[in-house]
């Protein structure tokens, strides 16, 4: 499953000019500020907008070629596409919604799929409804299942989270860790939001201003210490892949990662799931000898790879811990008192380790 | 009803109720058709096809008789070719009335339809062809079920309009009782003949009730577009 895209438009105040892959299953972020070209990224995949110039294939499967004037209908292009503003059809059930695609597809879904994306998503109980009698989060869910229900070969989800308060994204989210980690999809996620790319993506591809500026996995990206200059965006932070180890008899967990291992608390998964887990920039001190009465269960030795300080308040410190990359982020006045410079050894004190929910690739 | 109204009343106003009918449903087609050019499409002329289609509005219903008149009577071109070719004769015949109230009320049903488009998102338009549906599957399954509300007021209101055509129905197909005396022409033929008045008003207390009742429907047929429900 592979979706390759070349896309070049000039809108006369903004040009558009991206060129990236999309390789396994699973989800990439399509990162960026507000007017960074993403939305109109997929609306060319999805076959709404058509660009200037470009080709781009979806499983191998060229649907659009400028140059070979190849242009397939968006009905034609199976994209499942899942609107920011849902686009239900308030003119039909949320059942006649749910299999509106799924009734003009040629490879039908068969009935245990459909049992099977409706349990996923929690949709059984709204079937009967109207569009207009859901609150905001289920109207978002619909919208996914009416998307998988279409037997899409890719799904474009345009900032599904973005018209939602902070609780009905809360309601949503493991939602859209259950699809990425259940259906077999590649899913192109387009967000400004850096916490739901942290949370949900594997891959992520930076754009600013109608350009890629960065590609690669989650795990690499999110530690760059130039990713705010480069996104205009966030605190950066560092988010690690993980395998869940035996509970202690202090009550503690061991998480494992390349590199040592994670304490945390009251974990749901069994030993040997792996997990993700986000540590953020402000959740790390930094100090030069080991702190050996503190509160903090996680103290690791690392090393100092790159110090950013370009700002007036704060500076960025990236740190090496075995192979993974974590980010500090500590004062001026701390980074003159340390004296801290790349090579240097120092002990990283976490304050807080945030414990996503499954996730099976990557 | 028979016992309140006169053979001549009751048959005025079952005439007025067919040539309405006809003429607003045979137009219908034709008046989307027209609503989906102007509201979704955008073409040099449009402005001047707009206006076309407005200008029975503006222009006096006479006219417009004579017009028809001119170009379907049986020595008219387009008339005489249809008699000849199909049997077909609009002049002095009730298919005659429907069609000058069809083109008469023409421009009622396409603005109602036409602003219920407008109105309408087209994003759903486009979040049914990424699912699979195309041009007409959209059309019948998407355009117009949400454009619904707008499209009934627009029949009811021509509807409405319809049985009130009085001049260019007697321009054009007479005023021949049974088949093209309709209650305005019914009114009309009152008001000619000596102490006629009493009937002229009676068939004008029923005009009123048809008009009210249509208005009505349009008004309560109108209400869920503007909830947005």
């Amino acid at each position: 499953m592979s979706v390759d895209v070349f896309l070049a438009h000039d809108f006369g105040d903004f040009a558009l000019d991206v060129r990236f892959t999309v390789g396994q299953p699973g989800v990439t972020a399509l990162f960026g500020p507000s007017g960074s070209g993403k939305t109109t990224i997929i609306n060319a995949i999805a076959g709404t907008f058509r660009p200037q110039q470009g080709q781009i294939a979806v499983n191998g499967r060229t649907v659009f070629d400028s140059a070979k004037q190849v242009d397939m209908p968006a009905r034609l292009r199976h994209t499942g596409y899942v609107f920011q503003d849902s686009r239900l059809f308030p003119h039909m059930s949320v059942e006649d919604n749910l299999l509106f695609g799924w009734r003009r597809t040629q490879k039908k879904a068969d009935s245990g799929e459909i049992a099977n994306v409706i349990a996923l998503l929690g949709l059984e109980h709204l079937r009967q409804r109207w569009p207009r009698n859901l609150s905001g989060g289920e109207r978002g869910r619909v919208a996914l299942g009416r998307a998988l229900l279409s037997s899409p070969e890719i799904l474009l989800l345009d900032e599904p989270l973005a018209a939602l308060d902070a609780e009905r994204r809360a309601e949503i989210l493991p939602y859209l860790e259950r699809l990425r980690d259940e259906a077999r999809l590649p899913m192109l996620y387009v967000s400004h939001q850096l916490d739901e790319v942290a949370r949900l993506a594997h891959e992520i591809v930076v754009l600013r201003g109608g350009r890629v500026v960065r590609q690669g996995s989650v795990f690499d990206v999110l530690t760059e210490l130039e990713l705010p200059t480069l996104a205009g965006a966030a605190p950066a932070g560092a988010v690690i892949p993980t395998v869940v180890g035996e509970r202690r008899a202090d009550g503690l967990t061991a998480l494992a990662f390349d590199g040592g291992t994670l304490l945390v608390q009251e974990i749901a998964q069994p030993p040997g799931t792996k997990v993700r887990v986000r540590i953020r920039a402000e959740e790390i001190m930094l100090a030069l000898e080991e702190p050996r009465t503190i509160s903090a269960n996680n103290v690791l030795l690392v090393q100092v790879n790159e110090v950013r300080h370009d700002r007036a308040t704060h500076a960025d410190v990236q740190l090496l811990c075995g192979a993974t990359r974590l980010v500090a982020r500590i004062t001026r006045a701390s980074l003159q008192r340390l004296n801290l410079a790349p090579g240097k050894p120092v002990f990283a004190v976490i304050k807080s380790v945030t414990v996503d929910t499954q996730m099976s690739a990557g | 009803m028979d016992s309140i109204l006169t053979p001549a009343e009751s048959e005025a106003l079952l005439l007025s109720l067919r040539i309405s009918s006809v003429a607003v449903l045979c137009a219908l087609p034709f008046a989307v058709a027209a609503a989906l050019l102007l509201a979704r499409t955008q073409f040099i002329g449009k402005t001047l096809v707009d206006g076309l289609i407005h200008v029975p509005l503006v222009l006096p219903p006479v006219a417009i008789g004579f017009l028809l008149l001119t170009v379907f009577g049986t020595r008219g071109g387009l008339g005489g070719w249809l008699l000849v070719h199909f049997g077909i004769r609009f002049v002095f015949s009730w298919t005659g009335a429907a069609l000058a109230s069809a083109i008469i009320t023409f421009p009622f049903q396409v603005r109602a339809i036409r602003l219920a488009l407008e109105g309408s998102d087209l994003g759903l338009n486009q979040a049914a062809e990424t699912l699979g549906a195309g041009w007409w599957d959209r059309l019948v399954n998407i355009t117009l079920p949400l454009a619904f509300p707008g499209i009934v007021a627009g029949v009811v209101t021509a509807f409405a309009a319809s049985l009130g055509e009085f001049g260019a129905i007697i321009t054009f197909v007479s005023n021949i009782p049974g088949e093209t005396r309709t209650l305005p022409l019914a009114i009309y033929t009152a008001l000619q003949a000596p102490g006629g008045d009493v009937e002229a008003a009676r068939l004008s207390i029923i005009s009123i009730l048809l008009a009210l009742l249509f208005m009505s429907l349009a008004e309560i047929a109108a209400r869920p577009a503007r909830t947005g429900a």
